[in-house]
């Protein structure tokens, strides 16, 4: 009985996926042929509530992709793995307070702010770098122009707000 | 000693190892906002476009069936066509005897408390300087001299070719801009950040001059002044707005009346003369072809260099040389054979299936009478049959228009469409296109560049057709050019390549949709004709906006004409809403507005 609510419970969970799934792949299908750019993946992952780091991101296309890529990814093989993916829950979001702590973990005096140059040197220099142009980016809505720095609080708090 | 070291080591890298970590989550958080705002960019800019394209569609069909109404309706006598003659007669172009009257512009006087710009012919260079100049300090030009200069402008474009051809080795650069649309400081943008024109400095722009943006008059103005000015070097091509039947609803025809209160409808009889002598396009050095929409499979240069472009007055109406019944009969046994339905007029039945164009030439007689907007034969004749197939057929479509978000009122509209007379035919033939010339044109004017192979026709738009690949293909190896380029469709960097980069879109008005929704563009051809493209966007604010910024200002905007139009039809809606949502859940996501706007 359990199990056949659960069973019931997972197959609704399934189709409203599906149907996510396929809105959001569709925005890119620009040929109405099925099929997407592999390029515009990581933002339709994305936009589907996961968090991915590039790692995981090639690990996925790896998984979509044709034998032989033709840079083009099918919904046929997309649609599977990406439900599985938001069935077990994988790639979730970061939460607020854990992006506070990792922004701390760079700030090690804890003063409540990173300098221009410290956030470059980061995001430039470690982890997945970032491009120049996702810098720019960062740096156009983070950097507070008078003190030249990122007071990593107030803008996780405003990043957070606008998403919602 | 030795252990402290290694611990010293192993915190460090403890320590370094964090710091990746921190920053690859960051990072991944990041670069998942960001991806959101990019999904958010494209939902936008779907609603923005289908709310366009589906008011251009909306006119079409409105007309189409009109005009399959004035054709099909047979007079009892001689007083009823005489009633239908008063109720639809349009005032037709004006014939070189009426143009005279325009003369009467030298009756107009100028009061002296006049204070801004005043023109003298012929025009020199300085004084079209010192229009941009008055118009940029939000000037405006009296009547006298709009009529004055619209007059000598005619008499310029009288001379040109239908197809103008343009050779670079006069002028050093030649540039081509894309749509305006009313949007005078773009204009003002492209001449302050690659100059005015001049002999040394060629310009090319791609029609849609007006409707929309506020000050297309004044856009005119000097594309004519600089056009007078430098006749050789300064070129314009007709767009699909410059049709005083597509300016009576998008803002253009307005816009002159309430600038212009006493001699407006005087300055508006000339401009749609104007427009009819606008070159349909424009070929830079044999081997660059500048059109404004796009091409069909059917596409015929040739014959476009040789009809008479100034018998197209609109494309909204084809009011056509009336082929006798025994032509039409044949036509319409024709459509019956051939392959792929032919499109009929959307209230009639059959009317639903997307027709793909036969290529083969076996077929190209009836495929050219299919797509156009006569009827085949098919529909019974009789009357009151024909009257109940056409009241059904409309009532079904309006069913279906009330089902769907994004179809303004009929009613909005102030004035009545006035349609072509059914005067003697014989005097008609002499100043109606036929069918083939008034689809060529229809053609060029109107069609989009498409990813598919194949030529389709453009329901999205009501007229024209979506091309692909290997039509632009066939066309530039048949008449031995370099690549395409057109306007017509606004895009988010101002500029695209397709077909593989044979096909250049270019669109020159920036934030067209909203503040910060796209740039505005313009292409340079170099030696040997490669396109160096310049971008802009002339809202001096939108610089220091942030994309996030940016996206949900035209997101917000774009909500906002979504919500108009849904308001308009809430009713209905509701019913639509209620049938798909059988749960009766919260509040439709996007996605959902998305795809009823698709539908």
């Amino acid at each position: 009985m359990a199990d056949d609510r659960d069973r019931e419970g997972t197959e609704i969970a399934v189709a409203e996926f599906h149907k996510k799934i396929k809105d959001a792949f569709e925005v890119f299908d620009h040929e109405s042929n099925n099929t997407v750019d592999v390029r515009e993946i990581g933002t339709i992952i994305r936009s589907l509530g996961c968090c991915p780091s590039e790692g995981e991101l090639h690990d996925l296309i790896a998984e979509v992709e044709e034998e032989e890529p033709t840079g083009y990814i099918r919904f046929e093989k997309f649609l599977p793995v990406m439900t599985e993916v938001l069935l077990e829950r994988r790639y979730r979001p970061i939460p607020e307070d854990t992006l506070h702590r990792a922004f701390e973990v760079l700030d090690p005096a804890k003063r409540g702010f990173l300098s221009k140059e410290e956030l470059i040197k980061h995001m430039t220099g470690e982890g997945e770098p970032f491009s120049q142009e996702e810098m720019e980016e960062m740096l156009s809505a983070a950097i507070d122009p008078e003190s030249n720095s990122i007071h990593y609080k107030d803008y996780i708090t405003m990043m957070v707000i606008d998403e919602n | 000693m030795g252990s402290g070291t290694s611990t010293q080591h192993h915190f460090a890298f403890q320590n370094a190892e964090k710091a990746f970590k921190a920053a690859v989550l960051i990072q991944r958080w990041y670069r998942r906002y960001m991806a959101r705002l990019e999904m958010r960019r494209h939902c936008t800019w779907s609603i923005f476009q289908s709310i366009e394209y589906a008011g251009q569609q909306d006119q079409v069909k409105l007309h189409n069936f009109f005009s399959y109404l004035v054709d099909h309706f047979t007079p009892n006598n001689h007083n009823e066509r005489d009633f239908l003659n008063r109720m639809f007669t349009e005032e037709r172009s004006p014939q070189d005897s009426e143009m005279e009257n325009c003369r009467d512009y030298e009756s107009i006087e100028v009061p002296d408390s006049y204070t801004g710009p005043r023109l003298s012919f012929p025009l020199l260079p300085d004084h079209a300087t010192a229009l941009v100049e008055a118009f940029r300090v939000k000037q405006r030009l009296h009547a006298r001299y709009v009529l004055n200069l619209l007059y000598e402008a005619r008499k310029h474009l009288v001379q040109l070719p239908n197809i103008n051809r343009v050779s670079t080795c006069y002028s050093e650069e030649i540039t081509v801009c894309g749509d305006l649309h009313g949007q005078l400081d773009d204009l003002i943008f492209i001449f302050y950040k690659n100059g005015l024109p001049s002999p040394e400095r060629a310009y090319v722009f791609n029609g849609d001059f007006v409707d929309r943006g506020k000050d297309s008059v004044e856009i005119l103005m000097v594309l004519f002044a600089f056009m007078l000015v430098y006749p050789k070097e300064f070129h314009l091509n007709r767009g699909n707005h410059e049709d005083h039947m597509v300016n009576l609803r998008y803002g253009f025809t307005k816009e002159v009346m309430h600038k212009y209160k006493t001699h407006g409808k005087k300055i508006l009889k000339l401009l749609q003369d104007v427009f009819c002598w606008l070159p349909l396009a424009t070929l830079v050095d044999e081997k660059v072809l500048i059109l404004h929409g796009g091409v069909s499979d059917m596409t015929d240069l040739e014959f476009l260099a040789k009809l008479d472009r100034h018998k197209i007055v609109s494309t909204m109406r084809c009011k056509t040389r009336k082929e006798d019944k025994k032509q039409a009969e044949e036509k319409g046994k024709a459509n019956q054979t051939s392959s792929a339905g032919t499109p009929s007029p959307w209230f009639l039945p059959q009317s639903h299936s997307l027709p793909t164009s036969p290529l083969c030439p076996s077929t190209q007689k009836a495929h050219r009478a299919g797509r156009s907007s006569s009827v085949p034969c098919r529909v019974p004749l009789d009357p009151k049959e024909l009257s109940h197939w056409v009241r059904h057929s409309v009532d079904l479509e309006l069913e279906k228009c009330r089902q769907q978000a994004g179809f303004p009122e009929i009613k909005e509209k102030e004035e009545p469409l006035p349609l072509a007379s059914e005067a003697d035919p014989e005097a008609e033939g002499r100043r109606e296109p036929t069918q083939e010339e008034w689809r060529q044109v229809v053609d060029i004017l109107w069609s989009d560049p498409m990813a598919q192979e194949g030529c389709k026709a453009n329901t999205i738009r009501g007229g024209g057709c979506y091309f692909g690949p290997n039509v632009t293909e066939r066309l530039l190896q048949k008449y031995n050019l370099q690549f395409l380029i057109r306007s017509h469709e606004c895009k988010p960097e101002g500029y695209e390549f397709c077909h593989s980069r044979k096909v250049l879109t270019i669109f020159s008005a920036s934030n067209y949709y909203e503040v910060g929704s796209n740039r505005g563009a313009y292409v340079k051809l170099g030696p040997a004709l490669s396109p160096h493209i310049v971008q802009f966007q002339a809202n001096k604010a939108t610089h220091t906006l942030t994309m996030r910024q940016r996206i949900s200002r035209v997101g917000e905007s774009a909500l906002r004409a979504l919500r108009e139009k849904l308001f308009a039809h809430s009713s209905d809606l509701l019913v639509e809403f209620k049938k798909r949502d059988k749960d009766k859940t919260a509040l439709p996501s996007s996605q959902l507005y998305h795809n009823q706007e698709k539908q």
